[in-house]
């Protein structure tokens, strides 16, 4: 459990961070470390440099601007599920954040390593995409935003250019309600299957793990808007979806679970 | 008048661990810990396939490497092996064990397996040149499974004609057997497997040998449960005497049998240190060690009963392919013995035939683990029995009930030709029964399958005897063993009468230290905290045997026990000496000396053990100082045994299950601390619900290990058990002074029948009668859906 060899460096800032990552095309960046490390260990991974950012202390944070909650890119995820901000306008963001690993897991890990990361088996992408989030990203040539639905590109892909970093995540108010399904089979394991829905005039759905990135239950969405019962929405959840077998799971099983917690989750909005 | 000394009683009390602040603050030393100035590091490049020739090794991109002091083949290190890694339990004379030493030279057998050594500097400079080490191999079919390597149409070793390395049967009555099967009513015939199960101690193996290069003796650190037993294999396997070498095992962060061994990165540190004339140490990566660490269970289990229609029981008969992996380790071949007894478990039966095929794998070697051969056979009688009951149409506790050997037979001589010492197994039954609410939960049952509730409800019952404290050594010589069942102990009081106990057991978290503690005051009548424990340092502990299967308490505890006793004539003597009475007149009560019938005439043994250090004023012909040893070897074993209930719920649209309720009622004989004994149960019982539900080593078809890290190896946490409503009753055994069983592998033996049963009876309604483990989501739903679609 041994990384390659590789350089170090702390940034005191997100433009000089930016400026380490534009001096190394196999930098990467280091939040939370709890994506990248283990990957590392593996030799998955093998960066020539980490760009230490968790030390910017303007980069954690919630807070409500207009009808948007701001998240911070280095809020980490039991900071999430104990905001009272969240609790109050997201409260799936906290639910979810809750339930993500276990509490070393969710002390050191961050909503923004987490997010760009782009890992479809991980949650807190699934819920933003969800609730149609949108990243603001800053470059050496400034800021730019990326709605949710175009940041996921592939696994492990996002829309971040190697010397771009995820600064702020900013989630719409109004879903009051949610539904979230997670199903493993034990308590701090990534989920087999799981299914956020969100609701406020209108019903969004999104699966973990049921593809190589987060996905919208395009299917069920339609269904619902063209309003069928949650039963015949919940019936073609699957549709649209790629799951692949490991040792937890079949694909044919993945698609069963998926419909069987697409109807659980939308019974959750009431 | 009332007594003016009282003596505390503190057997029997529950006593929070003296372990844990070191171990919950991190004072404790584990072996990776050690501090070794000039230690070099040894990383091993091991085998990628699970069957293979070694065409070509090319070391020399990794010798310069930076940091590496030297890259070693098998081949290079022949000469420093006075024969191959040992197994101590030659189970039959015809048992055949291929040659295996600590690295690999033609030929590889499992994935996993060492084939180059790397020494450098430090440990992660000794990866990266792994890494570099090239190795060209021949592929050969590798054997994978039990069914198929005992037709041995491809051979695990190429060099052997079979994949049989031994038959062992055990047939008291052979005719009685045939006889009971011809005229059974109803005969139960099913087919189980024990899956692999990776041990998975939260500490990995870590060794550090330390040599002395002009005095030619070695310190051997290593997370091991067996010090006194390694420093005697490493002596015959390296050719070094043992008085030259010192073996000492620091913490040790867990066993479950997985460190009751003699590995090869023992070896080769000690060798190295041998050859390079430095410290030479080795850590596991976890991911190495699900492969390089032995692994438990591994059996097809074939059981038949015969009954009468009132559902006696008559006959037992098992056939049982029990997989080797690809070596014999240090008692491979006998972990199947140690069930091979107790197949037809509590139940009183007169026909009995044991047959076990040992068989040779392409995987990791097998070896003891938690409960070894025991929860093999108690899954395999368990389960029959609710078959059975199934048949009958009667319910799974009243099958019971009519089969149990009853109380008043004790001790009771079984088929399998052990005598059992104590037990009251219908009183563990209806104790469980009562706790459980048992009659309601049927209710329960009834109304949700009437309902058609997709919450299904399930209650499984599993009734247990194991054989404890290993053991009888002349036992022992019968199953040809290569070593004895004694233990040994020294008990001193010190000058200032504070207490020394020198132990052979060697704790890695049982809390020994905390127990011999209150043995040895509350016989003494002083306080534990004034008794230190010393243990697993051959130096320090020159004779034991070591940490496994139960045996601590009831062999080594005795051993204590008797130690005291003895230490307590002898002060006797001298305090009689003092006071100018006969020994016969004084009495021994909380740690003073006194008179019979004029207790003022007192001598504290604080001032008798000064006497005896000052030697000043003792009796003639009396040796100076206060210390007593005893080798201690059991008349008997001990049985413990107990009932478990389990209550699932399975989500029927997913398949999962929920343990909702556990319920154990257990009967270890006296207990020392309540509070280790519920420890031991609850981690006992997570182990056998490991089993259960979550835990299997799989294997892809070319032999790999697919879920080596545990990430994918689903250990449970404390997250997915519920509270253990735990209860016991007390049948002291009368195999030892102390009349204590043992309690280390019970919850474990009793668990995993007990969690099918209720899995099986959640479903079968739907005609399902049988579960593989572990019991996954995903094969559970399967089962729904084919029962439901018959």
């Amino acid at each position: 459990m041994y990384p390659s060899s590789f350089e170090y460096a702390r940034a005191a800032t997100v433009a000089e961070a930016i400026t380490m990552l534009s001096s190394d095309e196999d930098a990467k960046v280091l939040a939370g470390g709890h994506s990248l490390i283990p990957l590392m260990k593996l030799r998955l991974a093998s960066p020539s440099m980490l760009v230490d950012i968790g030390r910017i202390s303007d980069l954690s944070y919630v807070r409500k601007d207009g009808d948007q909650i701001a998240i911070g890119a280095l809020t980490r995820h039991r900071d999430l599920e104990t905001s009272e901000l969240l609790a109050r306008e997201v409260p799936v963001l906290s639910r979810v954040a809750g339930q993500i690993g276990d509490p070393s897991v969710r002390h050191a890990g961050t909503i923004g390593g987490s997010t760009a990361h782009g890992d479809g088996a991980a949650d807190l992408p699934a819920a933003l995409l969800a609730l149609g989030a949108t990243m603001v990203v800053q470059g050496p040539s400034g800021n730019r935003t990326v709605p949710a639905a175009e940041f996921f590109k592939g696994f492990l892909e996002t829309a971040l250019a190697p010397d771009e970093i995820l600064t702020e995540i900013r989630v719409p108010t109004g879903f009051s309600k949610f539904g979230f399904q997670k199903f493993n089979r034990r308590a701090q394991d990534w989920a087999i299957v799981g299914v956020v829905a969100v609701r406020s005039d209108r019903t969004n759905v999104s699966f973990i793990n049921m593809g190589p990135t987060p996905l919208r239950a395009s299917a069920v969405e339609e269904r619902l808007a063209a309003g069928a019962s949650v039963e015949e929405a919940a019936s073609v959840a699957d549709e649209g979806t790629s799951p692949s077998a490991d040792i937890n799971a079949s694909v044919d099983y993945r698609r069963h679970l998926a419909r069987v917690l697409v109807q659980r989750a939308l019974s959750e909005l009431g | 008048m009332t007594d003016p000394v009282q003596q505390e009683q503190i057997i029997g009390k529950r006593r929070i661990r003296r372990e844990d602040p070191k171990l919950l603050s991190g004072e404790n030393r584990f072996a990776d810990d050690l501090v070794v100035p000039g230690a070099l590091h040894l990383v091993l490049v091991r085998s990628p396939h699970a069957h293979a020739r070694i065409q070509r090794i090319d070391v020399s991109a990794a010798k310069s490497m930076p940091g590496v002091v030297e890259v070693f083949s098998g081949k290079d290190l022949e000469s420093e092996w006075a024969g191959p890694m040992p197994c101590a339990w030659p189970v039959t004379a015809e048992m055949k064990n291929p040659a295996h030493y600590p690295l690999a030279v033609e030929y590889v057998h499992y994935a996993g397996e060492g084939v180059v050594a790397v020494v450098a500097r430090s440990q992660v400079e000794a990866v990266d040149a792994a890494g570099a080490v090239i190795v060209d191999y021949e592929e050969l079919a590798p054997v994978l499974e039990l069914e198929e390597a005992v037709k041995d149409t491809a051979l695990a070793h190429e060099d052997l004609e079979s994949n049989t390395s031994f038959v062992w049967a055990l047939e008291p009555n052979p005719e009685a057997v045939d006889a009971a099967f011809r005229d059974a009513a109803v005969t139960v015939s099913e087919r189980f497997v024990q899956q692999r199960l990776i041990p998975a101690a939260m500490e990995p193996r870590a060794m550090v040998v330390v040599p002395s290069p002009m005095g030619g003796d070695y310190t051997v650190y290593s997370s091991t449960q067996i010090p006194h037993v390694l420093r005697v294999m490493l002596a015959l396997t390296a050719g070094i005497s043992e008085t030259k070498l010192r073996v000492i095992a620091p913490s040790v962060g867990g066993g479950f049998g997985s460190k009751l061994d003699v590995y090869a990165e023992e070896l080769l540190c000690l060798a190295l240190a041998r050859r390079m004339r430095q410290p030479v140490r080795f850590t596991e990566e976890r991911g190495e060690g699900t492969m390089a660490t032995i692994h438990g269970r591994g059996q097809v289990q074939h059981i038949e009963l015969a009954a009468n229609a009132d559902g006696k029981v008559t006959a037992v008969r098992v056939k049982l392919l029990a997989d080797m992996g690809a070596y014999l380790q240090l008692v491979t071949p006998g972990v199947p013995l140690l069930g091979a007894f107790l197949y037809h478990g509590v139940y009183d039966v007169g026909a009995y035939s044991f047959t076990c095929t040992g068989l040779f794998t392409n995987k990791t070697p097998t070896d003891a683990y938690r409960g070894a051969g025991r929860p093999e056979a108690t899954y395999a009688i368990e389960r029959a029995m609710d078959s059975l009951a199934r048949r009958l149409e009667l319910d799974p506790a009243e099958i019971r009930r009519r089969n149990f050997i009853a109380a008043d037979k004790f001790p009771y001589e079984s088929v399998a030709g052990l005598v059992f010492d104590s037990g009251s197994y219908h009183a563990n039954l209806e104790k469980a029964l009562d706790k459980a609410g048992y009659s309601d939960l049927r209710r329960e049952q009834e109304q949700r399958r009437a309902a058609g509730n997709p919450r299904r409800l399930g209650i499984g019952v599993s009734c247990y005897v194991e054989m404890c404290g290993l053991a009888p050594s002349r036992v022992l010589a019968s199953l040809n063993y290569g070593a004895g069942g004694w233990e040994a102990a020294t008990v001193r009081i010190l000058p200032t009468s504070k207490v020394q106990v020198v132990t052979g057991t060697a704790p890695h978290g049982q809390g020994h230290e905390t127990s011999w503690s209150m043995i040895v005051a509350d016989k003494l009548g002083i306080s534990p905290d004034d008794v230190e424990v010393l243990h697993s340092d051959t130096a320090i502990a020159p004779y034991g045997m070591d940490t496994y299967g139960s045996r601590s308490l009831s062999v080594g505890g005795t051993a204590i026990y008797l130690a005291t006793e003895r230490v307590i004539e002898k002060a006797m003597k001298i305090a009689a000496h003092q006071m100018e009475v006969a020994e016969e007149d004084l009495e021994y009560v909380g740690a003073t000396f006194r008179v019979k019938g004029s207790p003022e005439q007192q001598l504290p043994l604080a001032a008798i053990a000064f006497e005896a250090f000052t030697a000043h004023n003792l009796p003639d012909g009396l040796e100076p100082n206060l210390e007593a040893s005893i080798s201690w070897d059991p008349p008997n074993f001990t049985f413990p045994n107990g009932t478990h209930i389990a209550v699932v719920e399975i989500d029927e649209e997913t398949g999962r299950v929920q343990l909702v309720r556990y319920i154990a009622v257990d009967d270890c004989g006296n207990q020392i601390n309540p509070l280790i004994v519920e420890g031991q149960v609850h981690g006992g019982i997570t182990q056998g619900v490991a089993q259960a539900l979550y835990e299997e080593a799989l294997y892809d078809s070319s032999g790999q290990l697919l879920n080596a890290s545990l990430a994918d190896y689903l250990v449970p946490s404390a997250c997915e058990m519920p509270s253990f409503e735990l209860d016991s009753t007390v049948t002291p055994s009368p195999t030892n002074p102390l009349g204590v069983k043992g309690v280390g592998e019970a919850g474990t033996i009793g668990s995993a029948p007990a969690v099918i049963n209720a899995v099986v009876d959640a479903l079968s309604d739907l005609g399902v009668t049988d579960c593989p483990m572990p019991a996954t989501p995903e094969r559970v739903y399967q089962l729904i859906q084919q029962a439901s679609s018959k």
